[in-house]
């Protein structure tokens, strides 16, 4: 019996996108439903009562939630084929470690920097260009965070990396002066097919955060 | 010959009693590391650079943050299973694993901790996130089936924590009459040999508790 893939997301969520990019990557095909954040569907409260939010992953009819617990899911369903862990209990370690990191940080501070003013927002800026450069230190020389392979910490920091514009425009500052070899990975990434039909176009996201900043009255 | 295991932690963290009850589980002989954390010993530091707290796990090289590291013992030792086998449960598991860290303590806290004119609507919250859990327990005599699994050590937040924050705070969020069947998987919990030996002693919680939170109970 083929398997029925139902992907409830909205277009700009680095989280949607996430598992968008193990989808595409373990070569699944799938349905993917845009939610209204402002008018949430009742499939989507009926999956995720407890968060009511995207991303979900509705795998024959039974809903797995958060993008990394989706991920993992997906890696362990259909292990066969661009495994994104790594076999080695340390390193699958390392790889949840730094995940959770980006969950912690990334997020928060990003969002801080085109939602806040003035000192609230420098403060943001600095302590994400000290994430940054952590992240940038852990992939090293490597080509990926995986190693030789894009895996599981790829999947889960590329994802911002649409969002790096906005963020540079509202905070006035470059994530590549401080950070090249970040963007440098960034950009090996964006050359595999799953991540690269997976992100929206930096400046849509940017067009949106403007929109939403006049709307807020955030200058 | 193999590095010994060790453990970096500190009696009052029950995240370090999770990495304990499973090391105890798996048979695994370890060094426990008593830290105190206004003084952190550099081999912590080096150990957990990012993030600086415990519990840290040393087996060779060092894994923290308590959730990934019940994984990585569940992975290196597999004997007695802690984690379901099946993906599906494992993401079950794992979600309510991480409910528990990232909201279900967190509300309660605010419930703990309102000032009385928000109380009530933050009460409301938290038994709401205590019963989404409790739903979760089913028919089951643990969170994993017949016997403790990884999701039963993680919800010692709520095994122990609530008791301690009731005693500290005058305030009572899981009670018989609203949470009958968590309660008495608190007291099928606590009852278990392991446990029993890794639980620290309530009392010396509650102090401990009293002595950290002494400034915010002194303002109130």
């Amino acid at each position: 019996m083929a398997d029925e893939i139902m992907l409830l997301d909205w277009w700009s969520s680095m989280f949607g996108m996430r598992v968008r990019i193990a989808l595409v990557e373990k070569g699944l095909k799938y349905e993917s439903r845009e939610e209204d954040l402002n008018n949430k569907s009742p499939l989507l409260l009926e999956m995720n009562p407890v968060h009511t939010k995207i991303p979900v992953l509705i795998h024959n009819g039974k809903p797995i939630c958060e993008s990394p617990i989706i991920v993992q899911y997906i890696d362990e369903v259909w292990k066969d084929k661009s495994p994104l862990l790594p076999a080695d209990p340390y390193q699958r370690a390392r790889a949840r470690f730094w995940a959770d990191y980006i969950d912690n940080k990334i997020f928060q501070l990003g969002g801080k920097i085109w939602t806040r003013k003035g000192e609230d927002r420098e403060a943001a800026k600095k302590e994400l260009m000290e994430c940054l450069k952590i992240l940038e230190g852990e992939l090293g020389e490597k080509p990926y965070f995986g190693g030789e392979n894009f895996g599981f910490v790829d999947v889960s920091l590329v994802t911002f990396s649409c969002w790096f514009y906005a963020y540079e425009s509202c905070g006035n500052f470059s994530i590549e002066a401080e950070c090249p070899k970040l963007i440098a990975w960034t950009k090996r990434c964006l050359q595999k097919s799953s991540v690269s039909s997976s992100l929206p176009d930096p400046l849509k996201i940017h067009d949106f955060v403007v929109q939403l900043r006049k709307k807020f009255g955030i200058e | 010959m193999a590095e010994e295991v060790k453990l970096f932690g500190m009696w009052a963290s029950l995240y370090s009693r999770r990495i304990e009850i499973a090391l105890i589980m798996k048979g695994v002989q370890f060094e426990f590391i008593e830290e105190d954390l206004q003084n952190k010993c550099p081999l912590l530091l080096q150990c957990n650079s990012i993030h600086k707290k415990v519990p840290v796990l040393h087996n060779g090289m060092p894994i923290a943050e308590s959730i990934i590291i019940l994984e990585y013992i569940d992975e290196t030792w597999p004997d007695n299973p802690i984690l379901p086998r099946d993906p599906y449960d494992r993401a079950m598991a794992r979600f309510w694993a991480r409910f528990i860290d990232e909201k279900l303590i967190w509300v309660s806290w605010d419930a703990y901790s309102s000032k009385e004119e928000d109380q009530g609507k933050a009460i409301e919250e938290a038994c709401k996130q205590l019963k989404a859990l409790e739903n979760e327990l089913k028919e089951k005599e643990f969170f994993g089936g017949d016997t403790v699994g990884y999701l039963d050590i993680a919800a010692i937040m709520v095994a122990s924590w609530f008791g301690v924050m009731q005693e500290v705070m005058k305030v009572e969020l899981l009670t018989e009459e609203n949470f009958p069947i968590l309660r008495q998987w608190v007291e099928k919990f606590v009852d278990c040999p392991i446990v029993k030996e890794c639980l620290p002693h309530k009392e010396k919680m509650v102090e401990f508790t009293r002595v950290l939170l002494k400034d915010f109970l002194a303002s109130r």
